[in-house]
């Protein structure tokens, strides 16, 4: 390039021009990109507001499942006593999933996959097993932190919280 | 005109001004007057002077072109209508429809006239590219004007999706979630993406007031510069293809009638009776509202909206990965490198490019409109019983696509671009089956039923 064509101080201004451009266009681009990226809510992230003190373990009969509307959480009491905060969206496509008492498991709506209690799928096409939510359990109340969901490949012991 | 400024100044300079802004008569009298008029109006220099003869007929392009540019005209007056009245905040905006509805003179309509043109529109775009396409309108200076013609219906689906959202009621919430659900499939980027698209983890106000703003600001404008673009093209192109073969290279004069009236008077008809149907369905059926969006419950069944019930019932039957990602990324590639592919002989003008096109063609249909329902059935009532299509039966399909192409080349010796025409309605008949089998006749839980008993 150079020995065809010298570098005179007319082209170098033209390339530092275009380099210019460049960078104001990465700019735009980078401005544009923010504005898109998805926002936090206003002190949404306060633990006042993502921890659901669900209540006293009494209150949950092994082998039962509790829905918490505002959580968008359902607490699952396991047989053995653990417990198991399962988010509500199906790992399929994000639907709802409702918990049918009279058999015993989730029956997602939009595609028929279904989980049991643990959350594990018990027919597809859902992927993996329903989300979770973190569960302490403090001086016999349970409480759930509702911050961000854990994905799961499948279910382990290691999920379950237990006083 | 007159120089008589003191009989009537008033007069004078009202026709003054009128003359500076329509310099001459719009119903021309004269064929040198109808030429100039072509020429010097804003709207008619679009287009050239005198168009091809046998271009006009009606059957050659069935006008898609020109009705998918009326329907965009009717969706943005009716849109900025409905506009004025929507609330994009998720407490408002179900409650606004309703007082749109409920409150407004022809409020139900002009809402209907939204919803109607926007779906017609849809159709019109894809039958507009199947005219293309079936006629061969794809080679020589048409090439770009072909990848200008996909972004725009990129563009109008987009405006349909980000629209779907907006009344905010259990159809438009649920349809929207498993489309955007379908996005966390990408490999790598696809929880990101999803995240992006939602504007949030979840469907919520971040999501409402992102597919508010695309589609009443960037999907409009972007439609707007990309038609001005096509149309520039096909001007460029000079005019639409000719339906006879041989004459798609030579510019024959003799063959050459005046736009002006010919070609205008044509379009106005189509266009009339386009906003015609379009006002008289609004009339006569509201545009769809649900119940309010309920996070907490989904509807059973939900669906995509149906312009990508293909997709959805695709997912049914493919791992998530080949339905969402690998195959409408294959698709896609293949739409846009069309005309691109090396032709041997750039066949174009007759419907379907000649008798082997529609030999081939026809064979393509009958094969994809037996297979098609066939496999579905074999997926639903066999396969899935034994654990889901696997990889097995996915190659099974590859092969048998292979062996039909094999087959064609074999027995018919056909020109590439017939070939690739023959696996072309193929596809598009088999994804019209996805589609059709996805509306119709998926009920709860997305099992199959008889749309006419008990259905959604």
């Amino acid at each position: 390039m150079s020995t065809s064509e010298p570098t005179t101080r007319r082209s170098l201004l033209g390339k530092i021009w275009v380099g210019l451009g460049g960078l104001a266009l990465l700019e735009g681009v980078w401005i544009v990109t923010d504005f898109l990226k998805p926002r936090k809510r206003q002190g949404s992230d306060k633990e006042a507001e993502t921890l659901i003190v669900a209540g006293p373990i009494e209150n949950f009969d092994p082998g039962s499942v509790t829905a918490f509307q505002q959580g968008r959480f359902y607490l699952a009491r396991l047989e053995d006593g653990g417990f198991l905060a399962l988010y509500r969206e199906c790992t399929h496509l994000g639907c709802t999933v409702p918990w049918i008492g009279t058999e015993e498991r989730f029956v997602c709506p939009c595609h028929a996959s279904v989980f049991n209690i643990k959350g594990q799928v018990l027919s597809p096409p859902a992927p993996r097993p329903l989300d979770t939510f973190a569960v302490r359990i403090e001086n016999g109340i349970v409480k759930v932190d509702t911050s961000r969901t854990l994905k799961r490949s499948s279910f382990s012991d290691s999920q379950v919280a237990r006083s | 005109m007159a120089r008589d400024t003191t009989s009537d100044p008033l007069g004078n300079i009202l026709s003054r001004i009128y003359r500076s802004i329509v310099p001459r008569s719009i119903i021309p009298k004269t064929d040198a007057d109808r030429r100039r008029t072509i020429l010097e109006f804003l709207v008619l220099h679009m287009r050239p002077v005198r168009v091809r003869r046998s271009t006009l007929r009606f059957t050659h392009t069935f006008g898609l072109g020109g009705m998918s540019l009326v329907l965009i005209g009717l969706l943005m007056a009716s849109g900025i209508l409905l506009m004025l009245a929507y609330d994009p905040s998720p407490e408002h905006a179900y409650q606004s429809i309703l007082s749109i509805q409920d409150g407004m003179i022809f409020g139900a309509t002009v809402r209907a006239v939204h919803h109607w043109s926007a779906n017609i529109l849809v159709a019109a775009a894809l039958f507009h590219l199947l005219r293309v396409f079936f006629t061969g309108a794809y080679h020589g200076p048409r090439r770009f004007n072909w990848v200008i013609g996909l972004g725009l219906l990129i563009g109008i689906l987009a405006a349909n999706f980000t629209g779907y959202l907006l009344p905010w009621d259990q159809l438009s919430f649920w349809a929207v979630t498993i489309c955007t659900g379908m996005l966390g499939y990408v490999p790598v980027i696809g929880e990101w993406l999803q995240a992006f698209a939602r504007g949030g983890t979840e469907i919520g106000r971040g999501t409402l007031v992102l597919f508010y703003s695309f589609h009443t600001t960037v999907v409009p404008v972007v439609l707007i510069v990309l038609m001005a673009f096509h149309f520039w093209r096909v001007r460029k192109a000079r005019g639409v293809v000719s339906p006879n073969p041989q004459d798609s290279q030579e510019d024959d004069d003799t063959e050459k009638v005046l736009t002006l009236p010919h070609l205008l008077v044509r379009e106005l008809a189509v266009g009339l009776t386009l906003v015609a149907v379009v006002v008289l369905l609004a009339a006569l059926f509201d545009a769809p509202l649900g119940a309010p969006a309920n996070p907490g419950m989904s509807p059973n069944p939900a669906k995509a909206p149906w312009y990508f019930m293909g997709f959805q019932e695709l997912q049914i039957h493919l791992e998530p990965l080949i339905a969402v990602v690998v195959l409408p990324v294959l698709g896609a590639l293949g739409l846009v490198l069309l005309p691109y592919l090396h032709f041997d002989h750039e066949m174009s003008g007759p419907w379907f490019l000649s008798k082997t096109g529609r030999t081939t063609g026809a064979l393509a249909a009958v094969v994809s409109l037996v297979v098609t329902p066939l496999l579905i059935l074999i997926d639903e009532f066999w396969l899935q019983q034994v654990g889901g299509a696997g990889w097995l039966a996915v190659g099974a399909v590859a092969a048998g696509i292979t062996a039909f192409a094999v087959f064609l080349s074999k027995k018919f010796k056909p020109e590439k671009a017939e070939f690739v025409q023959s696996l072309f309605i193929l596809f598009m008949v088999a994804f019209a089956i996805l589609t059709i089998t996805g509306v119709w006749f998926r009920g709860p839980g997305m099992a199959l039923v008889w749309p006419w008993i008990g259905g959604s």
